[in-house]
C-alpha cells in the first residue's frame, strides 16, 4: 500500500505540476515536499463528456490538484483506477475498496447551449455503497432503493470559461462532505513581488489561491508590505513606499480605486481589518515608538491601544473581535501578547523560545499561528488554547508572514529557499507541507483571503 | 559593383566624409584661436607688464556641494544584530555630518534605518526606525538640530546585500544619511 501511495504521489505530482506550469503565469507551481502519506486516498474520475467532438479540458485535474494540496485527500492517479464510471450504477464498488479508495467523484459534461455546458456530479461513499447499493429499504412504506451512499449531488449549467471556477466549486463540496468543514477553494492570495531588474520592481499581486489568474494591482518604485483583505474580500489595505515614506493605503481591487489612510511621520504599517470590516488595527510612532492603534474607517477617528516605550506591532485581530494579539519587546525580546480593546488589558501568551512575532489567530480562535525563533531558527509554530502547547510546523528556513485560508486548515507563508524569497504551505497539523516555487524576484507577504463566494 | 554594394559603401562613406569635414573645421578654428592667444600674450610680453589670475571664489552653494559629496561617500553606520546602538567606530564620521549641519542649518538630512531579513518585515520596520532614530539622536547630540533631520524606515525591504549570509546580514544591518 505504501508503495502503492508513493506511485500515486509522484504521477499525481507529474500530473500537477504539468497541469499548472504556463509559464508567463504560474508563480505558484507547486511542490509537494512532505504529507501526502497521511492523505485519505480518493478517486477524482474524470468527467464523461457527452457532446460531439473535443471535450472541454481541465474540470478533474483542477479538482483533483485542489483536493491534494488540501493535504487531507490522495486522489489516485487516473491510470490506477479500475474503470472509468461516470455515475453512481456505474460503479464497481469491490474494486474500488480493493484499492482503499473511500470517495469516489464521477459526471458528466453535456453540451447545453453555444459556449454554455451542464456539469453534473456525484460524491460516492465507496464503503457504504458496497453495503448498501441497490439494496432495498422501506420507506414510507414503499420499497425504495437506498441512496445513502451518494453523499451529495448538483447539476448546474456553467459557461465555457467558468470551468476553473467551477472546478473549484465542486472541490468545495467535496472537502465540506468528508470533513464537515468548509473548503477553502473559491478564495484567493494577495502577495508582494520583488524582481530589481524592473524598473519598478514592487508589485502588489492577487491571483487565485492556486496562483491562477494572477493579476497586478499595483506596480511601485518604492517597497510594498503587508497587503490585508476586507472581510467581504473587495478591497486590500496595505503600506506603500511611493513617496519615500510608509504611508497605509485602501485599494478597491475591482475598480482601482484607492485611498490614503494615513501619512503620519514615522511608521505607519500592518493595517489590518476588523473582523467587521468597520476597523483597521494599524501601528503608527508619531507618538514616539511604535504602538497599537485602531482606526474607525467612515470617521477617520483613531484610538490609540498600547502605552508602553518598547516595540508594539503586528496586531490581528480575534475573531470576536475584541481583543488583538500583537508583538511586543516589552518583555526583553519579542513575544506575544493580547490586549483587550474595551478594558485595555494586556496578556502575555507565549514563553517559548528566543522570539515569538506575527500571531495570528485560527478562526475558532482556539490557536494562534506565529513565526517562532528557537536557537536562531525562524519557523511557523502554533500554540493550542487554552492548554498553551506549541508545536512548530515547518523545517524551511527564514520563516515569516504566516496567514491562514479562512477555514483554518492550511498556513500560507514566506520563506527562503535556494537563496530566494518564495511562498510555501503547511497544513496546521503540520503533517502536509508544500512550496510555491517563485519565478524571476522574490515572492513575500502572502495575504490569505476570506471566502469568496 | 551591383546597386546594393554600392547603396552600401556609399551609406559608410558618406558618414565618414562628412565626420573628417566637422573635424578639419574645428582643427582649423584651433588653430586660429590659438595664434590668436599668442600674439596676444606676445603683446603683453612687449609691454612689459604680468598678467595672472585669480581663483575665483566659489559660491557658498559649491562649497556645499563639494562637502556634500564628500559626506555622501561616508555616510553608513552598520549595526550588530537585533542592536541600535551606535558604535564608536563611526563617531568621526557622524561628527563630519554634524558638523556640516550645524554650519548649514538650511540642509536637511533623511536618516534611513535598515533591518536584515530575519524576523518579520513589521517588526523589522520598527527595528529599522530605532536604528534611524539612534543615528538622529546621537546627531542631535552634536549640536545638529531636530527640524533638519528626518528618519523613515525601511525595515528589511531595501537589502544593500540580497543574500541570507552572516556577512550579508552585518551589511543590511544599517543607517543611511541621505542628502
Amino acid at each position: 500500500m505504501s508503495m502503492m501511495k508513493k506511485l500515486a504521489f509522484v504521477l499525481i505530482a507529474a500530473m500537477v505540476a504539468t497541469l499548472l506550469y504556463r509559464p508567463a503565469q504560474a508563480s505558484l507551481e507547486i511542490v509537494i515536499t512532505d504529507g501526502i502519506d497521511s492523505a485519505r486516498p480518493i478517486a477524482v474520475v474524470p468527467f464523461r463528456w457527452l457532446g460531439d467532438g473535443p471535450a472541454p479540458e481541465g474540470l478533474t485535474q483542477v479538482i483533483a490538484a485542489d483536493l491534494m494540496r488540501s493535504g487531507k485527500f490522495n486522489p489516485i492517479p487516473t491510470n490506477a483506477m479500475p474503470q472509468m464510471p461516470s455515475s453512481e450504477q456505474e460503479i464497481d464498488y469491490p474494486s474500488w475498496a480493493s484499492l482503499g479508495v473511500e470517495a469516489v467523484l464521477v459526471g458528466t459534461i453535456e453540451p447545453y447551449a453555444v459556449d454554455r455546458y451542464t456539469v453534473a456530479f456525484q460524491i460516492v461513499d465507496v464503503l457504504r455503497g458496497q453495503i448498501t447499493s441497490g439494496s432495498r429499504v422501506l420507506r414510507g412504506g414503499e420499497l425504495v432503493s437506498s441512496n445513502d451512499h451518494i453523499l451529495d449531488a448538483r447539476r448546474s449549467v456553467i459557461n465555457g470559461d467558468q470551468f476553473r471556477q467551477y472546478a473549484h466549486r465542486i472541490s468545495d463540496v467535496f472537502y465540506e462532505t468528508m470533513t464537515g468543514e468548509p473548503g477553502a477553494f473559491m478564495t484567493r492570495i494577495a502577495y508582494v513581488t520583488v524582481n530589481h531588474n524592473n524598473e519598478k520592481p514592487y508589485e502588489l499581486v492577487v491571483a487565485d489561491y492556486d496562483g491562477y489568474d494572477e493579476k497586478v494591482l499595483l506596480r511601485s518604485p518604492e517597497p510594498l508590505m503587508s497587503p490585508s483583505w476586507s472581510p467581504d474580500g473587495n478591497k486590500l489595505a496595505y503600506v506603500s513606499f511611493e513617496n519615500k515614506r510608509p504611508e497605509i493605503f485602501i485599494q478597491d481591487i475591482y475598480t482601482t480605486r484607492r485611498e490614503k489612510m494615513t501619512s503620519f511621520s514615522g511608521i505607519n504599517s500592518s493595517p489590518v481589518w476588523s473582523p467587521d470590516g468597520r476597523t483597521l488595527a494599524m501601528v503608527l510612532s508619531k507618538d514616539g515608538n511604535p504602538e497599537l492603534y485602531t482606526m474607525d474607517i467612515a470617521s477617520k477617528q483613531f484610538t490609540r491601544v498600547t502605552r508602553h516605550h518598547a516595540i508594539d506591532t503586528e496586531p490581528s485581530w480575534s475573531p470576536d473581535g475584541k481583543s488583538l494579539v500583537f508583538t511586543s519587546e516589552r518583555g526583553g525580546r519579542p513575544q506575544l501578547y493580547s490586549v483587550n480593546l474595551d478594558s485595555g488589558q494586556v496578556r502575555r501568551l507565549t514563553f517559548e523560545g528566543e522570539q515569538n512575532l506575527g500571531g495570528t489567530y485560527t478562526p475558532d480562535g482556539r490557536q494562534v499561528v506565529m513565526v517562532n525563533r528557537t536557537q536562531g531558527n525562524y519557523h511557523i509554530a502554533k500554540q493550542d488554547y487554552p492548554s498553551g502547547n506549541m508545536q512548530i510546523l515547518t523545517q524551511t528556513s527564514l520563516d515569516e508572514s504566516p496567514s491562514l485560508a479562512p477555514n483554518g486548515s492550511m498556513v500560507i507563508y514566506s520563506t527562503t529557499h535556494n537563496n530566494q524569497q518564495v511562498l510555501a504551505l503547511v497544513s496546521v497539523d503540520g503533517r502536509f507541507k508544500a512550496r510555491l516555487p517563485a519565478r524571476e524576484g522574490e515572492v513575500k507577504s502572502p495575504s490569505w483571503s476570506p471566502f469568496l463566494r | 559593383m551591383n546597386a546594393n554594394q554600392l547603396l552600401k559603401s556609399l551609406l559608410i562613406a558618406v558618414p565618414m566624409l562628412t565626420l573628417a569635414a566637422c573635424s578639419s573645421s574645428q582643427g582649423a578654428d584651433d588653430a586660429a584661436s590659438q595664434q590668436t592667444n599668442q600674439q596676444q600674450q606676445q603683446g603683453q610680453q612687449g609691454s612689459g607688464v604680468e598678467l595672472d589670475a585669480a581663483e575665483r571664489t566659489k559660491t557658498p552653494e559649491e562649497i556645499r556641494a563639494e562637502q556634500m559629496e564628500t559626506l555622501r561617500q561616508e555616510n553608513i553606520v552598520y549595526f550588530a544584530f537585533d542592536d541600535s546602538r551606535v558604535s564608536s567606530e563611526y563617531a568621526q564620521m557622524l561628527s563630519e555630518h554634524a558638523e556640516f549641519l550645524v554650519q548649514n542649518p538650511n540642509v536637511t538630512v533623511t536618516i534611513e534605518g535598515h533591518a536584515d531579513e530575519r524576523g518579520t518585515p513589521e517588526y523589522n520596520i520598527a527595528l529599522g526606525e530605532r536604528r534611524a532614530k539612534a543615528v538622529a539622536q546621537y546627531l542631535q547630540n552634536l549640536g545638529v538640530s531636530s527640524s533638519q533631520m528626518e528618519t523613515v524606515s525601511y525595515g528589511e525591504e531595501k537589502p544593500l546585500v540580497n543574500a541570507s549570509t552572516q556577512s550579508a546580514y552585518a551589511k543590511n544591518r544599517r543607517g543611511v544619511l541621505v542628502y
